[in-house]
């Protein structure tokens, strides 16, 4: 995972509420046993239309993508699915944080393991973002801190740990097996065994 | 104050290390399904940093959500581009090496339980009150229904799962949801959850376990019950719970993995304490009383876009409402009854039991579906497959025109070739009607098995009240 501290960049804007991990990545493109390339997946169905030629007016197509690392989307962002393909191919296509007022429980999860940095803000902040694309602002995962281009300074809520690790780039599998011999005691002094 | 709710009690019991506020809690996983689509990544973690799985007899291995649901009799079927296509063929085939080189046990093609993953579970008696139980898919809430506390994860938590059998998890909040009232006739437990995602949202339940209870629950079966408790994700829940009673053990008792002679009776003994203190509190309570509820169809792209079926759909003037209902092409102020069908699809792990296959019988016996629809029924399991057969369901089945298929996922999620075309529209019995969920273009219809029986015969989507 790539350590994230502080970034500036323009934000890009889906302003769709409960946009769901399968409009994310529809689930013909989860057949992949890897996870190269997946960003070219990204909102597929959004993206290209049947024949695969590009929809012109969506966001993510717009010229000057590549320097939106930020998306602003709607309520409820990734809802549905626990496919963490739909993480991968946001980090893939080069997002590094999503920005709403609410995020669903399990993609907010998933992103977090992926450097994808989950930024919860206030539903004024939020119509602000929503109305200003390509706003320049700054992701501070350390001061746990969103700046907007007016001066305003919001504070985001990340769990300790999960700050932790992005700051340092830390896979989590590592600190669980740091915990083998709790597990095996648990195991062993369990009431009854599964 | 101080009591319990069961979902604090089946926490508390799987704390290996506890939460503080610098790190989330070790949190032990007693069974762990895995399928072929959501772990690949997570075995080449285990290759790449030379892990064992930790407890292959704590894993429970399928294939589902690709498979062909035609008869694979042999793997070089897989490589007919009528069966399959190449990704999902070389994605089973991974899968198989995978349980091989780690030595999980796979119930795959030719296997009596090969299945949906949460249908399997409790078909073989996997799935057990008080116990933790995760999948990398999104409707482990389903488990459940049996005092089970179940939860979807991602590829990532898949792989900490497979080498260390815990979770860093932070505990969730508590709500409750009170049903009471007696369904009318017609109107089944699909009805019921899909009315209470149309009441609390799509995120109604975000950061929350939802303990089901009240009378109505309590007259539910199992089945019934799995159908509320897998639709907890749509309402944004982590899980879904049932306290288990009598109705649990009894559909427990005697199968594979169930415990067996004293131990059933010991096992009992420890179930009966899973139930909420009556001095303990939620976070949040929300009461819903169904003696007057409808048959329920969604109209828009997500299941909380739900009406009853008589009434017109609502007019909000809002961007992503609009999306929506241009996207189904339907229009506001009017009721979905009398929209035209194209496909009827009965089956996922909301909808493909004995319960929903014999509701859909019943209502397509001695007649025909139109002749515009095409209607496809899936049975959950290899297992319900057969029960089904031994029932004569087939029979009416297919003689009303209705094809008969192999045990999948198929048409719930569109990646195999189960597919719906652009603009076709789908009364479905699955659980997501997301824009192209059931394939590109394609237009989602949520609905009970007796409404999406009563439909295909219909031609149009139809009240099952009417049928009955
Ligand atoms: S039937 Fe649908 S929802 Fe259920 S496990 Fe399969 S893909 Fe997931």
């Amino acid at each position: 995972m790539e350590k994230l501290t502080k970034l500036t960049s323009k934000t890009t804007v889906l302003p769709i509420d409960d946009v769901d991990t399968d409009q994310i990545i529809p689930a013909r493109f989860l057949t992949t046993t890897t996870r190269e390339g997946i960003g070219k997946a990204l909102f597929a169905d959004w993206r290209f239309d049947a024949q695969g030629n590009t929809i012109k007016d969506f966001p993510l197509n717009a010229p000057g993508i590549a320097e939106c690392k930020f998306l602003v989307a709607g309520r409820n962002f990734g809802c549905g699915s626990s496919r963490e393909h739909a993480p991968w191919s946001l980090v893939d296509f080069g997002i590094r944080a999503v920005i709403s007022s609410e995020i669903a429980d399990i993609f907010r999860n998933n992103s977090l393991k992926n450097g994808l940095v989950p930024v919860i803000v206030d539903n004024d902040t939020h119509q602000w973002l929503l109305a200003n694309p390509g706003a320049e602002v700054t992701v501070d995962v350390e001061a746990r801190e969103l700046r907007l281009p007016t001066g305003k300074t919001v504070t985001f809520p990340i769990d300790n740990f999960a700050r932790h690790c992005i700051l340092e780039g830390i896979d989590q599998t590592g600190f669980l097996m740091q915990n083998v011999d709790n597990i095996g005691r648990f195991e062993n002094n369990r009431s009854w065994q599964p | 104050m101080g009591g319990k709710t069961l979902f604090d009690k089946v926490w508390d019991d799987h704390v290996v290390v506890p939460e503080n506020e610098q790190t989330p809690a070790v949190f032990y996983i007693d069974l762990h399904i895995v399928h072929e689509v959501t772990t690949p990544q997570a075995f080449d973690m285990l290759r790449e940093k030379k892990l064992p799985v930790r407890r292959p007899d704590l894993m429970l291995a399928t294939m589902d959500h690709s498979t062909p649901t035609v008869p694979v009799n042999d793997l070089s079927a897989l490589d007919d581009p009528a069966i399959s296509a190449p990704e999902p063929a070389k994605q089973i085939r991974q899968m198989i090496v995978n349980c091989e080189e780690f030595g999980i046990e796979l119930h795959g093609f030719g296997d009596h339980h090969r299945g949906i993953v949460h249908v399997i579970g409790p078909e073989i008696g996997a799935t057990q009150p008080g116990k933790t139980i995760v999948c990398g898919d999104s409707h482990s809430s389903t488990h459940g229904a049996f005092g089970a506390l179940g939860f979807g994860i991602g590829t990532t938590e898949v792989g900490h799962v497979l080498a260390t059998q815990c979770l860093l998890q932070r505990k969730a909040k508590s709500m409750a949801v009170n049903i009471t009232g007696k369904l009318q006739p017609g109107v089944s437990a699909k009805d019921i959850i899909l009315a209470l995602i149309g009441k609390i949202g799509v995120d109604g339940g975000t950061g929350h376990v939802i303990e089901y209870r009240g009378e109505t629950i309590r007259g539910l079966n199992m089945d019934e019950r799995m159908t509320i408790c897998n639709m907890s994700i749509e309402a944004g829940a982590r899980a879904g719970m049932i306290a288990p009673d009598e109705t649990t053990f009894a559909y427990m008792k005697g199968r594979d993995k169930a415990p067996q002679g004293e131990d059933w009776n010991i096992a009992v003994e420890r179930w009966k304490e899973l139930k909420t203190d009556a001095d303990a509190s939620f976070d949040k309570e929300v009461s819903l009383d169904i003696s007057d509820l409808e048959p329920q169809v969604t109209f828009g792209t997500n299941p909380a876009m739900v009406a009853s079926i008589s009434k017109a759909i609502p007019k909000i003037d809002d961007l992503s409402f609009n999306k929506a209902i241009n996207y189904m092409q339907v229009k506001a102020d009017q009721p979905m009854l009398g929209t035209k069908v194209d496909i009827v699809f009965v089956g996922s792990c909301t909808n493909s039991r004995m319960t929903d296959l014999h509701s859909v019988a019943k209502i397509l016996d001695g007649k025909k579906v139109a002749s515009n629809v095409r209607m496809m029924i899936v049975p959950g399991s290899e297992a319900l497959k057969s029960q089904a057969e031994t029932d004569g369901l087939d029979k009416i089945f297919t003689a009303a025109g209705a094809e008969w298929r192999e045990a999948g996922c198929s048409m719930c999620l569109g990646m195999n070739s189960d597919k719906l075309g652009k603009g076709q529209l789908c009364v479905s019995t699955s659980n997501r009607n997301f824009e192209g969920r059931q394939g590109p273009g394609g237009r989602t219809v949520l609905a009970s098995p007796e409404t999406a029986a009563a439909s295909a015969i219909a031609g149009v989507i139809a009240d099952p009240r009417d049928y009955i």
